[in-house]
């Protein structure tokens, strides 16, 4: 027993292309996370596909118990399975893998793995059972049956462990000295994530393990109130480590294809650390027209604190793309201000990927989140369509396409298999970035003009004669929206098959060094030292940044002149 | 050795300390929102006064 | 050296920022404290602001209190689901609860006048969710949420629901007529 823990721990191998040292029981646990990710990805994708045609007013393939149920499936897939198998994957390649040192406790992770699977596999049966739909908020004293808390609670436990065999792997790197000085910011921002996701494990055991003795009748009463408290503790935050693992992502596919730097730790840590500190507080966003909790409350948590993480963001915002910048710059595309964007490697899949998520990301979902979280501005969006349409930019064009144009860099490093299909690699950022931004914009506007969300038929036509009419244009939108998720689901789609292909039928590529470099050698520091140290100027990022802001304050403000018009209230 | 350089040598600041270890952070990423977000809400609605 | 590896100087912390970056950290703070100040700017000068005033009830208690309401002003019986149609007081009380699946009763007021809402729900959650107004509060049972409304336009409103409520969610419809 002992003779085989220790013989694990020293099986290594380094990566023919990136030079990357992988521990064998970490590699195998990255796999089978990874692969488990994109298993509930395409579940939970195809399930999308159907909510949209039915949302399509002309099309309104499902009917409405098929619709709920279907809804409530879509939305547990791809927010919590897709997500939080994937961020394992990130959380072990990045402590393991970027620290070269084992893995703490293999076994523990593989059994938080197996929890996970067992909780996942669960929660789709008693859902798709039909009569779990109650959506992924499952609002008290709305009922399931005890099996689907069960299934959530085995699932967090799961990825409880998962968090802790990540700090675990910390101390691990520390004691072997495996790193000298600080951790990479990569591996930082992923400890981020994990800290996020403990918060949010911890909070979902709160309110689900007394929702689950509710459920089979060994507490009384759930307090409806406390209940969407505590549970947007959890189901808020988990999309918060999201955020923070698809920052990391970003960072690490900058550094990746060339070779950047951050422009300055200190900045891209502190940033951090105001997520850390404040991100998870925006639970609050939820509750700003709850009755029952103060103004004072609502402010001050629905604003991080004086907005002390947006402010993070928007500095990742700069950094990322600044960071590239500069790296490109130092590498001689000096000329102008966008030279270094146009000779970017736009046919890669994992730029493309990454450079979408990072826009899309600013300007459809941050944007939008921040303004409907101002506390008397949510009065005109809470629960409209609008909601999902936010969401769909910050967790689908943000971090899913993010985690899937790492995984175009994984395949091949992790597997030693080539991509399948490189023609299609090319364009399947593009056509799940365009689509999903579609589902994006189009769902917004519904949600503008008052469209409620987890809505089977906002034509009313079984009410028995009272109905309200929605204008025109909510209808076009929503067939609009159709079309978008159609795209979007040709473009997931086509990410699955050609990710599932290349592990079963791309080359194998063995010890052999593919004949394209897999990293960017890291930019040196004369090369940034070249001109003067002009690399750290970054003006086309400036610009870009700028846009972005003056993007966001109109935005703002036209929010409030719409607020002004409506009926008084206080 | 006129100068050195401020980068490599010196005690180091408080705050690279904080950064630098991951189970304080854990602390405080913790102990933060459940304090400013959960105890707070939890108290406000144990106070909701009955009709 | 990148992002991949730890940080090229070992006291990173003491390395200088660039001015790009400064200039960025300094514009978002500001803008940060800008969007601050918006919110408790809007409770003073705008006429917009949620109230919170929030009472413990239960489903039956609430019930009564909007059994009395329709009692003492209903007007007339109307829709296919003949539901009251209750005319208060301008400035007075108003009642309306949500249940599987209904907004009761249908609610008449006048227009540029105040009245003081209590909301609440009989059963599970639901949304109150005024269109075309867009004016969208939660409603959680056991709690009687009551603020202020003050309609701008005459006209029929619809009060849809737009938090899910099971299986029924949809034919979840109420009114409130707004006449001058």
């Amino acid at each position: 027993m002992v003779n085989t823990t220790q013989m694990l721990n020293k099986v290594f191998r380094t990566c023919p292309d990136t030079g990357l040292t992988f521990h064998g029981p970490a590699e195998n646990l990255i796999k089978a996370n990874a692969v488990a990710a994109v298993v509930f990805l395409l579940v939970g994708g195809i399930f999308g596909l159907l909510v949209g045609l039915t949302r399509w007013q002309a099309v309104h393939l499902l009917g409405a118990e098929d619709f709920y149920m279907v809804l409530t499936a879509h939305g547990l897939n791809v927010l919590i399975f897709w997500m939080i198998f994937f961020e394992i994957a990130v959380l072990y390649f990045c402590s393991s893998v970027l620290l070269g040192c084992r893995i703490a406790t293999p076994r523990w992770a593989w059994a938080g793995f197996v929890l996970m699977v067992v909780g996942a596999i669960m929660n789709n049966v008693v859902v798709l059972q039909g009569n779990a739909s109650v959506m992924m908020t499952s609002y008290a004293p709305m009922e399931a049956p005890p099996l689907f808390y069960l299934s959530l609670i085995l699932f967090a436990v799961g990825a409880l462990i998962g968090c802790f065999v990540f700090f675990g792997t910390l101390v691990v790197a520390k004691n072997d000295r495996t790193y000298e000085g600080s951790l990479p910011l990569v591996t930082f921002g992923a400890m981020t994530a994990a800290i996020i996701a403990v918060f949010t494990i911890v909070s979902g055991a709160i309110i689900l393990i007394p929702t689950f003795l509710w459920s089979v009748g060994i507490v009384g009463e759930i307090d409806a109130l406390a209940y969407r408290l505590i549970w947007w503790a959890f189901g808020h935050s988990s999309q918060q480590i999201n955020v923070a693992a698809h920052v990391s992502v970003w960072y690490a596919i900058a550094a990746i294809l060339f070779g950047a730097r951050p422009l300055s730790e200190k900045v891209s840590r502190t940033a951090f650390l105001m997520y850390i500190l404040f991100l998870q507080i925006a639970s609050a966003h939820h509750l700003l027209v709850d009755p029952g909790v103060s103004s004072n409350f609502k402010m001050f948590n629905t604003s991080y604190a004086m907005y002390l993480a947006v402010m993070a963001s928007m500095v990742h915002g700069l950094t990322v793309p600044g960071s590239i910048e500069a790296a490109q710059r130092a590498k001689g595309h000096r000329a102008g201000l966008f030279t270094w964007l146009r000779k970017a490697p736009w046919g890669n899949p994992t730029f493309s990927g990454m450079f979408i998520s990072l826009v899309g990301f600013g300007f459809l979902g941050g944007i939008t989140g921040v303004v409907m979280g101002a506390e008397q501005i949510n009065l005109l969006i809470h629960n409209t369509l609008y909601v999902p349409g936010h969401f769909h930019a910050t967790v689908v064009v943000g971090s899913t396409l993010a985690f899937m144009a790492l995984t175009y860099w994984l395949v091949p490093v992790l597997f030693r298999r080539e991509i399948i299909f490189k023609g299609l690699a090319r364009w399947q950022p593009y056509l799940f970035g365009l689509g999903m931004s579609g589902v994006s914009l189009f769902l917004m506007g519904a949600g503008t003009l008052g469209v409620p969300r987890r809505h089977w038929d906002i034509g009313f036509a079984g009410t028995g004669g009272i109905t309200h009419e929605f204008p025109a244009a909510a209808y076009t939108m929503l067939a609009l929206n159709g079309m978008s998720v159609i795209v979007a689901v040709i473009g997931g789609a086509a990410f699955c098959v050609i990710i599932v292909g290349s592990l079963l039928f791309g080359r194998k590529l063995g010890d052999q060094k593919m004949d394209v470099p897999w990293i960017a050698a890291p930019v040196t520091e004369e090369e940034y030292n070249a001109n003067g140290g002009s690399a750290f100027a970054i003006p086309g990022t400036v610009v870009l940044a700028m846009i972005f802001f003056i993007s966001f304050a109109l935005y703002y403000f036209i929010n409030w002149k719409y607020l002004a018009e409506t009926w008084g209230i206080s | 050795m006129s100068e050195q350089d401020p980068g490599e040598s010196g005690p180091v600041p408080m705050m690279q300390k904080l950064l630098d270890n991951p189970f304080l952070l854990l602390f405080i990423g913790v102990a933060s929102p459940a304090l400013l977000y959960l105890v707070w809400g939890i108290m406000e609605i144990v106070t909701i006064p009955v009709k | 050296m990148s992002s991949l590896s730890p940080p090229v100087k070992k006291l990173w912390w003491n390395e200088p920022i660039h001015k790009s970056e400064l200039l960025w950290i300094s514009l978002v703070f500001v803008w940060g404290l800008v969007m601050t100040f918006m919110m408790p700017y809007w409770h003073v000068v705008g006429k917009q602001n949620l109230g919170t005033e929030t009472y413990k009830t239960t489903p039956a208690d609430f019930q009564q209190a909007t059994q009395a309401f329709v009692d003492k002003f209903t007007v007339r019986n109307e829709g296919p689901r003949n539901h009251p149609v209750v005319a208060p007081p301008a400035g007075g009380d108003v009642y309306m609860l949500g249940r599987l699946w209904d907004w009761w009763p249908i609610v008449q007021l006048k227009k540029g006048e105040t009245y003081r809402f209590h909301l609440s729900s009989l059963d599970w959650q639901h949304g109150f969710s005024l269109q075309p107004a867009n004016i969208n509060i939660q409603v959680v049972p056991n709690y009687e949420h009551v603020f202020s409304l003050t309609p701008t336009e005459a006209g029929e409103y619809s009060v849809i629901c737009n938090e899910y409520c099971g299986i029924g969610h949809h034919l979840m419809i109420g009114k409130i007529l707004v006449v001058e």
